[in-house]
């Protein structure tokens, strides 16, 4: 195949790591919903028939959502095989916690409502909170990790190792500064999911998600803001010593890295990525005012935030995609640790084809679901959640 | 066996992978069933159709969500327990999974929802619509996690590249066509074809029994055994040809299924019932049948098969030219790529052979100084454990011959006897629900275990695929899994049982008056 000749190794390199982060904001733009929908519902929702109406606001949509995190597993195999490979293994069970809350969830929002029974649906009801809060926090966990380099090396076979026993290894990434990132993406997720329960529902739930989102959004925007300081003043970030080829085999070993600078440095190279934290406060900002008066337009803006905060992240560290704090050296960047040129490339072919039906097909599941759902809605759907 | 992380990580990953196997051959079939049943309301407008497909479909629903709660542990345990091959593979093996989320899941995802809330929100025809998109993804999940699992078991399309020490794709077209992979699609969608098929039949003729439901249960099993039929006649065809492929691509996998140890005279006789001894290296009380081994497996008279034996002699000579390629990569590493051409020769001459090096540093730690001994101790290795093979490759069989049996005898009644099902027949039906799951499973083990001692065939060996975790870790997990996924079971199978007992909800009265009217008689002497 000579296709692949078409795109450069290096531009592919960049287009993937573009992808890696749509997926990112695909999952926190749709999944969001889900995590801070569950997160939220004992606390907006009061009776079995208000809960019902919230845990149904996406009881159509969280299966086609939660595809966004599957599939951003899979296009972190198919792309960035090393990083799928490091990543994973090393946040092992941190992954687990995920996974084990992510099988609660969808599980509870179905099985919830087969009981008329008070304590099975209360109980489910905390499932599916732990189901919500617990991925949105160790997502967060892990950035605020990524950040700052996580302890892994490679052997000359390049196999990922992690010294240390498994529950220091836990302990170590629940550090100060990666719970901190951990909060700013959990209010983000309540934000978002209060934005699309004001969207979706009416009367008291409405004005109570109204004022757990208004301060969950300023309460993302401030922890945004002071982790910016943390991360300019107080965590060191990693720089080349030889910069590896952009056009040369993915072997993080072939380049030499040391700690050093900060990542804030990036904003002086490449002042228009400064882009990205300003529609992160703006969008989040608008959000709050918008849950207030213009209620269709909060969850496009709170959008807007999370695709500002996630695009901060990944902009303050290119090339740099996942650090190694132990040996900076087999650190993962964009440049070393990608597929190959003909992976990269079948696979972004696929992605053209696919990913606009995607868009197509879920705009219009959410266009034939588009309006509030009511009591009286659920009481005629015997398939209602 | 000692119990170490390696052990651990496969008994993981097969215990979820089993337990994610208990829904996803339902969810296969029976979307297919609901899709077609619903087709059948749309072109007819009988109320009854709804009816079925509603109830079919919510039973659908409650194991649907299973599939994909335990599906989500199997997109991410690969990175999570099986690093070294997430590395070593990844530029093959992640594509066809990502394609699978980008084709599959996320159509099979995006519509089952709608399917359940729109009813009352589009027209009959685009819900029917919506049904078969929710058939079709998934049954193209389950070509692509096929396509991914056929390169495992042989893997083309693919060559090493010492720069950066792993396996890189070098036709996408090979790895797509992959006979194997595609021998296996047909033969895993169509097992979950039979699945669905014994479920509903086995349902339709508990409300028989109960006299319960006649129209919908008559139905049903008229639909299903139609559909299981094909199915059941395509799963042995193609386990037939999985069989003939696997001589080509898995010869000592094949060996180990039928406890041949030594080579044959062609054709091979078939061992109906024996007891392998790994041990003594044979297997007693063989029961032989003659020619039947030879034809399945060459489809001719006169090719040989080898047996075990044989096999491991020749394992020997890869191993032996193994070690050359595994030295020509030392250094080839050591001098980051710059060296002589004879060395870049002889690993290319070789390099087809390099698994067979790595599977050596698993009984000595520098290839290069192994002994005669150990280069026969690691070809022994190439072996998997023959009896558990022999015996589930048998069961798997046995299971579906049967089914294939009672099925067709169900499509008989159904449609040559006017649908008077005998009693026995019935109580046959509920009693032998499990058996296609009993056959699945066996299936997959009979494939995955007869894989052993690889992850990707020749190429990469299990004990070396494994993430750098402790046995903690992996024990936690393990646990964790099993008793998250045990609770969900219990759980699932306890609001199936419900939901069967309640019966059909929807359009009760409409399809008893619709019934009256158009079979007076149809009830059932009590």
């Amino acid at each position: 195949m000579i296709l692949h000749d078409l795109l450069s190794y290096e531009i592919l390199r960049v287009i993937w790591w573009g992808l890696l982060g749509v997926l990112l904001i695909g999952l926190a733009a749709t999944d969001g919903f889900d995590m801070g929908v569950a997160a939220l519902n004992p606390f907006v929702a009061q009776t079995d028939a208000e809960r019902r109406v919230v845990i149904n606001t996406i009881g159509p949509v969280w299966e086609g959502n939660q595809v966004w995190l599957i599939l951003g597993g899979g296009a972190i195999f198919a792309a960035w095989p090393p990083l799928y490979a490091v990543s994973f293994s090393g946040f092992y069970l941190a992954m687990f916690l995920v996974l084990a809350a992510l099988i609660l969830r969808p599980v509870g929002f179905k099985y919830r409502n087969k009981k008329e029974s008070h304590v099975w649906r209360t109980r489910w009801d905390w499932a599916l909170v732990v189901g919500g809060v617990v991925p949105a926090l160790i997502f967060g966990v892990a950035v605020g990790n990524v950040l700052q380099g996580v302890p892994f090396t490679l052997d000359e076979t390049l196999l990922p190792i992690y010294p240390g026993n498994p529950l220091m290894k836990l302990l170590g990434l629940l550090n100060p500064f990666a719970l901190f990132v951990g909060v700013v993406s959990l209010s983000m997720h309540i934000a978002h999911g209060a934005a699309w329960l004001v969207l979706k529902t009416e009367g008291a739930v409405q004005a109570r998600a109204r004022r757990i989102g208004s301060w969950a959004g300023v309460a993302t925007i401030v922890t945004f803001a002071l982790a910016g300081v943390w991360l300019a003043f107080g965590i060191p970030a990693y720089q080349f010593v030889t910069e590896p080829d952009h056009f040369g085999p993915s072997n993080p070993l072939l380049s030499e890295v040391v700690r050093g600078g900060s990542w804030i440095d990036a904003y002086q190279t490449r002042p228009w990525i400064a882009v990205a934290p300003a529609l992160g406060v703006l969008g989040l900002g608008s959000a709050v005012v918008l849950m207030r008066f213009w209620s269709g337009w909060a969850v496009t803006a709170s959008m807007i935030g999370i695709f500002g905060v996630i695009s901060t992240v990944g902009l303050s560290m290119f090339p740099f995609i996942l650090p190694s704090s132990l040996n900076p050296s087999a650190s993962l960047t964009v440049w070393d640790s990608s597929s190959s040129h003909m992976t990269l490339f079948i696979m972004l072919v696929s992605t053209v084809i696919f990913l606009p039906i995607i868009l197509a097909y879920t705009s219009w599941v959410y266009k034939v679901l588009w309006g509030k759902v009511r009591p009286d809605d659920i009481a005629r759907n015997p398939n209602a959640y | 066996m000692e119990f170490g992380l390696v052990e651990l990580s496969r008994l993981q990953f097969a215990s979820t992978a089993m337990y994610h196997f208990l829904f996803v051959p339902l969810t296969l079939g029976l979307s297919i069933l609901v899709a077609t049943m619903e087709t059948v309301y749309v072109m007819t407008g009988r109320p009854i159709w709804r009816q079925m497909t509603k109830f079919w479909g919510t039973l659908f629903g409650i194991n649907f969500v299973l599939g994909v709660s335990t599906g989500l542990t199997m997109e991410f345990q690969f990175g999570m327990n099986w690093a070294y091959y997430s590395h070593y593979v990844g530029d093959i093996f992640g594509a066809p999974l990502a394609i699978e989320g980008l084709m599959a899941f996320f159509m099979e995802a995006s519509f089952v929802g709608i399917w359940f809330f729109g009813w009352e929100k589009m027209t009959a025809r685009a819900h029917m619509i919506v049904a078969w998109c929710v058939a079709i993804g998934t049954n193209f999940s389950a070509l692509w996690i096929l396509i991914a699992n056929g390169w495992m078991q042989n893997p083309v399309g693919a060559e090493f590249n010492p720069m950066t020490m792993r396996m890189e794709l070098v036709d996408f077209f090979a790895v797509l066509f992959n006979p194997v992979a595609q021998a296996k699609f047909v033969h895993t969608v169509s097992a979950g074809y039979v699945t669905a098929t014994m479920f509903v039949i086995g349902v339709s003729s508990w409300y028989l029994l109960r006299g319960r439901h006649i129209e919908l249960a008559r139905r049903s099993i008229a639909v299903a055994s139609a559909f299981g039929l094909a199915s059941c006649l395509s799963v042995l065809l193609l386990g037939d040809e999985s069989g003939y492929e696997a001589t080509h691509n898995q010869r000592m996998k094949l060996a180990a299924i039928e406890g041949m140890w030594e080579t044959e005279e062609a054709p091979a006789s078939f061992n109906l019932f024996g007891i392998p001894d790994q041990e003594a290296r044979e297997t007693k009380y063989a029961i032989k049948v003659p020619y039947v081994m030879g034809l399945i497996g060459t489809r001719s008279l006169n090719t040989e098969m080898p047996g075990i034996k044989d096999l491991v002699a020749q394992a020997e000579g890869r191993i032996r030219s193994g070690v050359i390629a595994y030295d020509a990569l030392l250094q080839i590493r050591a001098a980051k790529g710059a060296v002589t051409p004879e060395v870049k020769a002889s690993f290319e001459a070789h390099s087809a052979d390099l698994g067979y090096a790595m599977l050596l540093t698993t009984v000595v730690a520098d290839p290069k100084l192994a002994t005669d001994a150990q280069i026969t101790e690691a070809a022994w290795k190439t072996v998997p454990q023959v009896l558990p093979l022999f015996w589930s490759f048998r069961v798997m069989v046995g299971a579906g011959v049967f089914m294939l049996v009672f099925i067709g005898f169900m499509f008989f009644t159904s449609n040559f006897r006017g649908g008077r099902f005998p009693t026995w027949a019935l109580r046959t039906a509920v009693l032998a629900i499990p058996v296609p799951w009993i056959a699945a499973e066996t299936g997959w083990f009979v494939a995955e275990f007869g894989r052993q001692p690889w992850t990707v065939d020749g190429l990469l060996p299990t004990a070396l695929s494994v993430s750098n975790l402790s046995i903690w870790d992996v024990a936690l997990t393990l646990a964790g899994f099993v008793t998250l996924y045990s609770v969900l079971l219990v759980i699932e199978i306890r609001l199936m049982l419900a939901a069967i007992r309640k019966g059909p909800t929807h359009d009760i009265d409409v399809v008893e008056a619709w019934a009256a009217k158009h079979h007076p008689v149809a009830k059932p002497a009590e």
